[in-house]
């Protein structure tokens, strides 16, 4: 089980028979039921995700109707022209962006050279700091928002993005140790032990053999890190205060659903807007996505 | 519309963090580098340089809270109260134990609803996402398609996601209610009916949970030798019991910390019950949206306080159980 992202594709390349996995051999009627079945969880899987593509679709006027189509007859942009010109929504999304992309970064970078440690050293205190990342799973979130929110207070940092970067930080710490240390522990050491021979230090292994073979679980945790601080709203709303100008897209499509009425067609077209970047991002890194996710402690 | 004082307002909040954060790390790392390196000749310096600003951040952003908490929960902080409240010692535990912990719930019902909860979504997460696992793990047109579709709820924002969602269950212009119409049935008030409003929950949940299953449990089973399944076959083994003594064993390394993180997910799980559940009927609450409520709504603060011990010192105990009982986290700090 020690490689087991390595040999990730091995187990479809050989013909087999039974039906809880096959290939090759199975009988065309096996084969149809099989592609049946995936296409009505598909369907599933996708649904409300057309559905809200259809009411950013529909004219202001009839925003609610019992309408099943896909694309209303009477289909028009109306709303993602009010959306994307009439209403801040871009610099929502700017704000976004700036927070998600640094907040990703550093705490890739903050868990990789932990996770690191963690794999490699065998330091006094070392498991109970994996049980530690690991119960920090169980905390609830709303449990530490009114302590957090108070610190954020006395040190200046509510209505800023100080809080709200450091914050994203370090909470994906945890869980994005725990698959980074779970793929560092597939990598043989002997290949650092090998460039150290040949006058690598330690950190020069850590960055020029280690890091290179672990783009899958890096690319994954960035992913993580990503999502995670790209839809936060909790957090986001008790940090930002009123703030209008820092309002970050959860923020700001919330408030789309007003005081006095839900302005459902901006609301599913700015849905729809946000929905892109990480669906893209999706897709682009799901090649990495099965072999990443090894779920730290696979090995055995 | 974005105007330039937006983005450059935003640009220079976050960069100025980030030079904060940066500026942060080198001075702890070389505190660290002459005290452990030149100072201690500690053989553990480089690992404890490595873990020194992660361990900083949660020991400031997760342990810190977590022990200011521990002291609220000991007090009476409440609105009336905010200014100086009065340590009260254990009074907040037996209140969360004998008084309701929402307007009129108490304890031990809200508890049962999250068990029940709990149990069905990761029932259904674990079923459904093996048995797309299962289907997908094999050669066949259009594997790579169905599996981006399949995973597509997992990259779509939870609350959009949920609000979609609520939208379908709307009495009139849902989806459900739409079809059920159709069909010449009666429209169910999902959004009234304590029983229809908790099997919205779950659907909801269900659907947005089941990728995270298929894709780790996929990883797992591409990582299962096809020489097990190729002995077995020799030997005569049918398709159920190949499943059962091969698959099932060889996953576990995945499945159980899965299962264990699903969990706590679903356990802690705040935005579909909390959205979901719009007319706020105490029926749909579990224990994290019955804690927000107590802290944010009722604003008792310090009761909410040992409300939420509790509710970690359940969580604890289940994995102290899980954990003794399956033994396969052990590798993941034993190793």
């Amino acid at each position: 089980m020690s490689t087991i992202t390595l040999t990730s594709n091995k187990a479809t390349s050989k013909p087999k028979r039974s039906f809880f996995r096959s290939g090759r051999e199975d009988s065309p009627f096996k084969r149809i039921i099989i592609h049946i079945v995936l296409i009505i969880a598909c369907v599933i899987s996708i649904f409300p995700v057309l559905r809200v593509f259809a009411i950013s679709l529909r004219p202001g006027d009839r925003l609610m109707s019992t309408d099943l189509a896909l694309i209303p007859p009477d289909a028009t942009l109306e709303s993602y022209r009010i959306i994307l010109f009439d209403k801040p929504f871009l610099s929502w999304v700017w704000n976004s962006v700036a927070i998600t992309v640094a907040t990703a970064l550093i705490g890739v970078i903050l868990a990789a050279t932990a996770a690191y440690a963690f794999s490699r050293w065998k330091f006094p205190g070392r498991s109970v700091g994996l049980v530690f990342l690991l119960a920090t799973q169980m905390i609830p979130a709303s449990m530490l928002m009114i302590p957090i929110y108070i610190l954020a207070i006395n040190l200046g940092m509510v209505g800023t993005y100080r809080g709200l970067v450091i914050a994203y930080c370090v909470t994906s710490i945890p869980f994005s140790v725990w698959i980074l240390k779970g793929y560092f522990d597939t990598v043989p050491i002997d290949l650092e032990e090998a460039a150290r021979i040949d006058g690598c230090s330690q950190l020069q292994a850590f960055l020029k053999i280690l890091l290179p073979l672990s783009t899958p679980a890096l690319a994954i945790t960035f992913l993580f890190n990503f999502m995670q601080a790209w839809n936060e709203y909790l957090l986001a709303r008790v940090m930002l205060g009123s703030s209008e100008s820092l309002m970050t897209w959860p923020l700001g499509l919330q408030r789309l659903q007003g005081q006095y009425q839900t302005q459902w067609g901006q609301f599913s077209a700015g849905s729809i807007l946000v929905m892109l970047p990480v669906v893209i991002l999706f897709l682009y890194s799901s090649k990495y996505l099965i072999s990443g996710l090894t779920l730290g402690g696979v090995k055995g | 519309m974005i105007t330039n004082e937006v983005i450059l307002k935003s640009l220079s909040e976050v960069g100025s963090t980030v030079l904060l954060i940066l500026a942060g790390t080198v001075l702890i790392e070389a505190l660290l580098y002459f005290i452990l390196v030149k100072w201690v000749k500690y053989k553990y310096a480089l690992p404890f340089m490595l873990l020194a600003p992660a361990a900083i951040g949660l020991i400031a952003l997760v342990i810190y809270p977590l022990i200011w908490e521990l002291r609220l929960s000991f007090t009476n902080m409440s609105l009336r109260a905010f200014k100086n409240p009065e340590f009260i010692g254990f009074k907040n535990y037996v209140r969360v134990f004998t008084e309701p912990v929402l307007k009129q719930k108490m304890f031990f019902p809200l508890f049962g609803q999250t068990i029940l909860w709990t149990v069905v979504n990761v029932t259904f997460h674990v079923g459904v996402g093996l048995f797309l696992a299962i289907l997908l793990n094999r050669n066949m047109r259009g594997k790579g398609i169905y599996r981006t579709l399949l995973i597509l709820p997992w990259a779509i924002p939870q609350v959009i996601a949920v609000l979609a969602w609520r939208g379908e269950f709307n009495f009139s212009y849902g989806y459900f209610n739409i079809i059920l119409t159709r069909l010449g049935l009666t429209p169910v008030p999902w959004m009234t009916d304590p029983t229809a409003n908790f099997i919205a929950m779950c659907l909801t949940n269900i659907w947005l949970g089941i990728p995270f299953m298929s894709v780790t449990l996929l990883g797992g089973l591409q990582s299962i030798s096809t020489e097990y399944y190729e002995a077995a076959e020799m030997d005569g083994a049918n398709g159920w019991q190949q499943f059962r003594n091969i698959t099932l064993p060889l996953l576990q390394p995945v499945l159980t910390p899965a299962i264990l993180l699903g969990t706590f997910w679903t356990f802690n799980n705040f935005n579909v019950p909390f959205f979901i559940n719009q007319n706020e009927l105490e029926s749909s609450d579990i224990m994290v949206t019955g804690l927000f409520r107590a802290a944010f709504q009722y604003n008792r603060y310090g009761f909410s306080a040992a409300f939420a011990f509790v509710i970690f010192t359940l969580l604890m105990i289940f994995t102290i159980f899980y954990m003794r009982y399956t033994r396969s986290l052990k590798g993941a700090y034993e190793s």
